[in-house]
């Protein structure tokens, strides 16, 4: 079976996240990291592939040069190729011109099985697949957290607000795994420096036949206007335990007349 | 301005997320539809009109009976076009975010999400949205029509108006790939005893608990504070604990008096449902957890430490 991951770079979880007021856009100077959930895709990829003792995994994403990085993490993993599309005509594209580039990317890999996480830590979306799955005119199954593979379908259980669905896709489907799917491995030594040797592609949207005007903000249908301060919060205290945290809580709960 | 409402519907009810966002669009003061779409749901078209539904758009059809995205697209896609619709609402659900997204993209539509308030500014639209773990409020816009939008879990109450609105009847003409997924099963648990709804003081475990075990020293601290056990997505998905128990986005909305969170991250679907209990605790060993940025007392640290001491201490303290 051939895998497409869908992956993402994000800023890295220690890092403050904020908007740049200048460009109204992500500020994306700091560290970064794989988006979390991404690697949970990856890593249901290559169980996939070993499985079935056949096929390739290949990482597919949208972004700057350096988004290479994260892409490298997931060729690390284990993922045998990867595919960064990569443009300045790209930069601030909403979710309409996001997925018109992906799809046009996935289009050129056919995959038999289009896997994307739940959801993007910088953007709190969780919804690109479905426009990709819209666009590669393919079934979907989003929050998948459980998948089986039988005579040319996938079947993926997932919850909703009410309890647990289960959903068949015929093949080639797109799905959306949610964090729970599995441990992701860390990449070993040997994988990281096999790595640097797995093909790396950047294209960019011409090569991609992609019209300017839709892509970046040209391809957009949405725009920032402006930026505020959410409504203030209460009080909030973070402590280190040293030992006495335990203690600490108890005292706290006692001011607020939450214990006897 | 043409506005359309999507309504989701479960177990013949409409729901309260989808009409707060009727009441919403109706409030801004031009006439508002509403779309039904389901297998058997006409009847439902009464309760839309009067919560402020001028038109009630119903397609009836066995196909669009298991609550799957795909085949709703084309019904929304086909009105929009048929009727010029300018606006399409939606309240955040997982149904109704995967229809929105590929719907933005059938339409070459904007799309904007987790919006907690629309406002009309001479004539133009603007959303509220909430951002970056609600550090940032940004207005967001459309550039083009139709404009989409997908508001937060629970911001806006239904308002019932009491009028009665037209019924329009819709035949939906399906694509092939819309009806490739298939709904196998669907169990939808009967939740037994006490609702967590209910308690005073919840005591819940997230991921950091390492391993289901962890749930029994939150179960032991839970009973010494004579609370109910609470749980994120994660650890429910995994099998750790049972659906009833988890709150948030796709679970309970919980308000206690007391909230321990027990190796929470505090993702913002987490946070959703539990940011209306009185006081906050998070215990959790990342300092840069989202979790501490609304918990009123947050401790950094391990919570096989901190847990089962806090369980001893509240004991010898009530004894
Ligand atoms: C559409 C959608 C709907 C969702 N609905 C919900 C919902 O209803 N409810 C919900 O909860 N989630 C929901 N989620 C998932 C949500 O985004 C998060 O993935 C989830 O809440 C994370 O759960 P967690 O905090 O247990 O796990 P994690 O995010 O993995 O966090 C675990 C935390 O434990 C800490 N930790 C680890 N070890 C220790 C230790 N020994 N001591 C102390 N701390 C430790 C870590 O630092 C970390 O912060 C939804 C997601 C999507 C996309
Ligand atoms: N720029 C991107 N390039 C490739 N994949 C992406 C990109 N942005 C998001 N994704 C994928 O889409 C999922 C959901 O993202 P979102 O809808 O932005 O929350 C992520 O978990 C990734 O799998």
């Amino acid at each position: 079976m051939k895998i497409a991951v869908c992956v993402k770079q994000v800023p890295d979880a220690a890092v403050t996240k904020r908007i740049d007021p200048a460009t109204k856009r992500l500020d994306r100077s700091g560290e970064t990291a794989l988006n979390p959930v991404d690697a949970n895709a990856v890593e249901e990829a290559l169980r996939i592939r070993d499985a079935s003792g056949e096929g390739e995994v290949v990482v597919v994403s949208l972004g700057p040069e350096k988004a290479l990085d994260a892409l490298r993490k997931a060729l690390a993993m284990g993922a045998d190729r990867a595919v960064l599309v990569s443009d300045d005509a790209a930069a601030g594209s909403d979710l309409v011109a996001t997925s018109y580039a992906l799809a046009r990317a996935l289009e050129r890999e056919s995959a038999d099985l289009v896997l994307f996480g739940q959801q993007a830590s910088d953007g709190d979306g969780a919804l690109l697949w479905a426009a990709v799955a819209e666009r590669l005119r393919r079934p979907m199954i989003s929050q998948a957290a459980e998948l089986t593979f039988e005579n040319g379908s996938v079947t993926g259980k997932r919850q909703t607000e009410f309890g647990y669905d289960v959903i068949r896709a015929s093949l080639p489907a797109v799905v959306a795994v949610a964090d729970s799917i599995n441990e992701p491995r860390y990449p070993s030594l040997k994988g990281i420096m096999g790595a640097k040797k797995k093909p790396q592609d950047v294209v960019t949207l011409s090569e991609l036949g992609i019209e300017p005007d839709r892509a970046g903000s040209a391809g957009s249908r949405t725009e920032v206007l402006a930026l505020s301060a959410p409504p203030p919060r209460g009080d909030t205290r973070k402590i280190e335990d040293d030992g006495s945290g335990a203690e600490k809580i108890l005292e706290f709960l006692a001011e607020k007349r939450l214990v006897q | 301005m043409t506005t359309l409402v999507f309504l989701e519907h479960h177990e013949g009810e409409l729901q309260k997320g989808s009409l707060g966002v009727l009441g919403k669009a109706a409030g801004l003061g031009h006439p508002v539809s509403g779309i039904i779409l389901g297998s058997g749901v006409e009847g439902l078209a009464a309760d839309a009109g009067r919560y402020g539904a001028a038109t009630v758009y119903v397609a009836d059809d066995p196909r669009l009976e298991a609550p799957l995205p795909q085949p709703r697209v084309d019904a929304l896609a086909q009105l929009v076009e048929e009727k010029g619709i300018e606006t399409v609402l939606f309240a955040q659900s997982i149904l109704s975010a995967d229809i929105a997204a590929a719907l933005a993209a059938r339409l070459d539509a904007g799309l904007n999400w987790q919006l907690v308030d629309l406002e009309e500014q001479d004539g133009v639209l603007v959303g509220k949205q909430s951002a970056l773990g609600d550090s940032v409020l940004v207005d967001v816009g459309w550039t083009s029509t139709p404009r989409l939008g997908l508001f937060r879990a629970g911001v806006f109450d239904p308002v019932e108006t009491g009028a009665a609105g037209t019924l329009e009847r819709l035949d939906v003409r399906f694509e092939e790939h819309s009806l490739l997924a298939e709904m196998l099963e669907q169990a939808h648990e009967e939740t037994s005893g006490p609702s967590i709804e209910d308690a005073s003081v919840i005591v819940a475990g997230g991921r950091g608990l390492g391993a289901p075990e962890g749930f029994g020293m939150v179960e032991e601290l839970a009973k010494a504070l004579g609370g109910a056990v609470g749980a994120t997505r994660a650890v429910v998905d995994a099998g750790w604990y049972p659906y009833a128990s988890q709150v948030g986005q796709t679970g309970k909305n919980v308000s206690p008096a007391l909230y321990v969170a027990c190796g929470i991250s505090g993702a913002i679907q987490h946070k959703v449902g539990m940011q209306g209990s009185k006081v906050i605790v998070a215990i959790n060993k990342d300092p840069n957890a989202p979790i501490f940025e609304f918990a009123d007392l947050g401790v950094v640290g391990d919570v096989n430490q901190i847990v089962p001491k806090l369980t001893e201490l509240v004991r010898a303290r009530s004894s």
